[in-house]
């Protein structure tokens, strides 16, 4: 029986010495960069096209923009462009192209090439088409408002007098990323403009080209030799590992396999915090958390059952234990980090409060309504926690649990009742989410603006949609940072709109790894800066 | 044809007494290019029919959040959507039927170009896993037999049935921590590490989509080891568990065959116990047992959804699931052909085998 065990001791290990990576901790190549991420999101990495975060994440380190946004202070600083200028009405912008600018090609970066990568995104008219297309321009228009003078002057005429900023920080969007028209255009299909190639290939300026991109396997990013900043890069490589078990990641990270671990779960950050081989940072996201409560529900039109449900939220009691990590209170529609951003916190849990609003409204005991959900463990435990606080008033709230597809089918056709969603901005200037929760320039059905907080909930918005309208065109920048903030006051106390949370990023990574951003609440990953020392 | 020629997977045996020679072969070649048609053919218009009536929208998986009305609408027709239904259908199968299985929403490339990426690594998995089933799955039958009742049975069937019961998701987390994590004896999640994927890009001509064949036939011995590394654990945890089933049946087929009155006339001629055991009972039991073996085997190449995703292994389990969440129509049917082509291209080699080991079924 000994020698039995021996022998299949002797040839477990044999089995296991001939399989053996080293015994001792993996490292990923010094000038490789290894991110386990999920990928799943990412249907194209046209920058006319893409939407997903892990695309905007490509996107925004392949492409450079005419403004840029600083990584570390992620202010505005120039680009493509050098600088900029505005007539006295307002509405002609002059952009200055930045000399001696490259494409990964080889071709320099002309306001051609700008003019070309701005219009195409009009005329695709793809989702993303909307960031440059709110100056007013029509894919009929663009080719006339969009124009390059000369192979340095790009001009943008807008059909309103908007606020300068507003233009700007617009332009930093991945929406505003400037392509090799050249190189796009010779792989143009038909009326496409390159979008089937672009999706799958890369014609950028910025730090790295896109090598290889498997679905729901890898993305490689390589060092763009012309970039002009090429000698500072120290990164040569960018490997992100689609691995969709957050678990997984951890034990990639943990044995040195990757640099990076994005998608980890708050318990298995939790245990790893103290772990001397892995470090995590904290990064304040745009994405909100909120409930919304359709208008064209009848109890749910009635303004003291909404202001009910606000005081009957536990927000600090599920910051600490749900979403403990991922998540911090925050109660405006806009995020902290973007101008105008407020920080007031009008609503905490008062069921004694929230008991007599509904008895004003004429609900003391209470009613029964429906929340809709994207079949997620995060969100599923969100409301229920929430189911839990509602029962305590008498409000008795059951909870539909359906795919994130369905879900957005009918949020968007305004058959819910109440709903738990996510949003994040689409680009760095406070109107992104003033134009979604607080406009709503017509309320009725046949309008179809689907793609509108206000009109899916049916809410007018009637204070606030001047307000908007007026701040987008507010050329001091105080006076429409006091607007903003206005405004948001207002929602708080009147619209459906019960905002909850705004999302923490937290990224593991190796202690060696410094100066990854994960891009604030206003940007996408920048992977340029990343440095390895030595182990 | 007879209608039995269709619905006995393995082909009526009947049909085929009397019958030698030429027309008998055409006749068995014709019956499966037309079962294959059949229920192929089913098989598209019930994923189709169901893939039509979910309420999963394909377009807003496309759109996303943002999008206005008129874009979607844009993309509904752009996507051909708009048309009826039946329209659609017959438009698909005749797309189908030149080789066509459409575009996938999801990664923005042709369905025909994803199935070829990800059936590879599905394959390559199955393939090991089902190697290391049968290996080990049949002598514990067999052993389990010749030793009903005693401590071996119990051991063979005690660790079946961990096989059976526990989850995959869970037992392959649990290989992972223990055998890459802590041991350091396997590599980890995904097919290569990033130092060998480079090499892989850049060295490695691509003939099968298998790493490891190609690696093999490129000479890049170092990706070849790395690849074998990486396979061993995913391919062990669905290993054991086709151990566990195949090892269950072979002990049921063995003992039906022990108790056989061959068994007793061979032993009472004084043929050799281990003969009677391993090649008189074990040939015949043999039959039956490559059905189970075949459809277990079938059953792996549908991709282990749980395992791909423990082990991140870009498999097309892993691709159809993905695919289904994101109402990615187009993959999923083209998913499913493969799934079905692949059942009854082992129903028809298990059909094979059967006549080499039986000589009752030549």
């Amino acid at each position: 029986m000994f020698h039995v065990r021996t022998h299949l001791l002797a040839s477990t290990v044999l089995l296991g010495s001939v399989l053996a990576t080293p015994l001792a901790l993996a490292e990923t190549p010094p000038d490789t960069l290894v991110i386990a991420t999920s990928i799943d999101d990412m249907i194209s990495l046209d920058p006319a096209q893409s939407f997903e975060f892990s695309g905007q994440d490509q996107i925004n380190n392949i492409y450079e923009t005419l403004v840029e946004l600083d990584p570390e202070t992620l202010t505005p600083i120039p680009g493509l462009a050098s600088e900029w200028s505005v007539s006295e009405d307002g509405m002609t912008f002059t952009f200055t192209m930045t000399e001696g600018r490259q494409f990964a090609s080889g071709n320099p970066v002309r306001a051609q090439d700008a003019a070309f990568s701005l219009q195409r995104v009009v005329k695709l008219n793809q989702t993303p088409s909307f960031v440059i297309g709110q100056f007013g321009l029509t894919p009929e228009n663009v080719d006339q408002k969009v124009r390059a003078t000369d192979d340095r002057t790009l001009v943008i005429e807008t059909d309103r007098p908007f606020a300068a900023t507003f233009l700007y920080n617009a332009l930093t969007a991945e929406a505003g990323s400037i392509v090799d028209m050249e190189t796009v255009a010779a792989n143009a299909e038909g009326e496409d403009f390159g979008n089937a190639w672009l999706s799958r290939n890369s014609a950028g300026s910025g730090p790295y080209a896109l090598r290889s991109w498997s679905p729901n396997e890898s993305v490689i990013l390589e060092a763009n030799p012309n970039w002009h900043r090429a000698g500072d890069l120290v990164m040569q490589r960018v490997f992100i590992r689609h691995v969709l078990e957050p678990a997984t990641q951890r034990l990639l990270l943990e044995a040195g396999d990757v640099d990076m671990a994005r998608n980890m779960t708050p318990t298995d950050v939790a245990a790893i915090r103290d772990n001397e081989g892995v470090k995590i940072e904290d990064n304040l996201r745009g994405q909100l958390y909120y409930v919304s409560a359709n208008q064209k529900n009848e109890i749910l039109a009635n303004p003291q059952v909404v202001e009910a449900l606000k005081y009957a939220i536990d927000y600090q009691g599920m910051a600490d234990t749900i979403v403990n990590g991922t998540n911090v209170v925050h109660q405006s529609f806009l995020p902290a980090g973007f101008l105008g951003a407020i920080e007031d916190e009008p609503f905490s849990l008062d069921l004694d409060r929230a008991r007599t609003l509904l008895t004003e409204a004429g609900y003391p005991d209470g009613f029964e309504i429906e929340m809709l959900i994207r079949n997620e463990q995060e969100r599923i435990d969100i409301s229920q926690a929430m189911q839990g606080t509602l029962a305590q008033v008498g409000i008795t709230m059951s909870i539909r649990s359906v795919t994130g597809a369905e879900a957005l089918s009918i949020y968007r056709a305004r058959n819910h009742e109440l709903t738990l969603q996510t949003w994040g901005p689409d680009y760095p200037d406070p109107h992104t989410n003033a134009s979604v929760f607080a406009l709503n320039p017509d309320n009725s059905d046949e309008a179809q603006l689907t793609g509108n907080l206000a009109w899916r909930n049916a809410y007018p918005a009637t204070e606030t949609t001047p307000m908007v309208e007026a701040a987008v065109v507010e050329q001091d920048e105080a006076t429409r940072r006091g607007m903003y903030e206005e405004m948001q006051r207002i929602s708080q106390q009147s619209s459906p709109f019960i905002i909850l949370f705004q999302r923490i990023e937290q990224t593991a990574m190796q202690p060696n790894v410094e100066g990854f951003t994960a891009g604030g609440a206003v940007a996408s990953a920048f992977y340029w800066p990343v440095t390895k020392t030595p182990q | 044809m007879t209608p039995a020629d269709i619905e006995d997977p393995r082909g009526s045996g009947r049909a085929r007494f009397g019958s030698s020679g030429l027309p008998h072969v055409v006749k068995r070649v014709g019956g499966f290019a037309f079962s294959l048609v059949v229920t192929l053919f089913g098989l598209l218009l019930v994923t189709f029919l169901i893939a039509r009536v979910v309420p999963l929208d394909p377009v807003l998986a496309v759109v996303g959040d943002r999008a206005t009305q008129a874009q979607y609408e844009a993309a509904r027709e752009a996507m051909g959507l708009d048309r009826p239904l039946a329209v659609q259908f017959v438009d698909y199968v005749g797309d189908v039927v030149t080789g066509d299985l459409g575009h996938s929403n999801l990664t923005s490339r042709p369905v025909v170009e994803d199935i070829r990426r990800t059936f590879p690594a599905t394959l390559e998995l199955a393939t090991i896993a089902t190697i290391i089933g049968v290996m080990l799955g049949i002598p514990a039958g067999v052993i389990g037999a010749v030793n009903q009742g005693r401590w071996p049975d119990h051991v063979i069937r005690v660790v079946g049935l961990l096989g059976y019961s526990m989850p995959v998701f869970w037992l392959g987390l649990v290989a992972l921590l223990i055998f890459y994590g802590q041991l350091g004896w396997t590599a980890g999640p995904g097919r290569l590490d990033v130092t060998e994927q480079f090499i892989y890009e850049l060295e490695v001509t691509r003939v099968t989509g298998s790493v490891i064949i190609d690696s093999a036939l490129s000479d890049a011995w170092d990706v070849f080891r790395n690849a074998l590394a990486h396979v061993v654990l995913p391919a062990g945890v669905l290993g054991y568990f086709s151990m566990a089933y195949i090892s269950r049946m072979t002990r049921s087929f063995m003992l039906e065959q022990l108790g056989q009155e061959y068994v007793i006339a061979a032993r009472v001629k004084g043929v050799p116990e281990w003969r009677v055991v391993w090649v008189h009972a074990l040939g015949n039991a043999m039959v039956p047992l490559i059905t189970v073996i075949a459809l277990s085997y079938a059953g792996l190449l549908e991709g282990s959804v749980l395992t791909e995703t423990v082990f991140a292994w870009p498999g097309l389990g892993l691709y159809i699931t993905q695919a289904l969440f994101a109402a990615d129509f187009n993959a999923v049917l083209g998913g499913t052909l493969v799934i079905g082509a692949m059942f009854i291209v082992m129903n028809l080699l298990s059909d094979i085998l059967y006549t080499l080991v039986d000589p009752r079924a030549r």
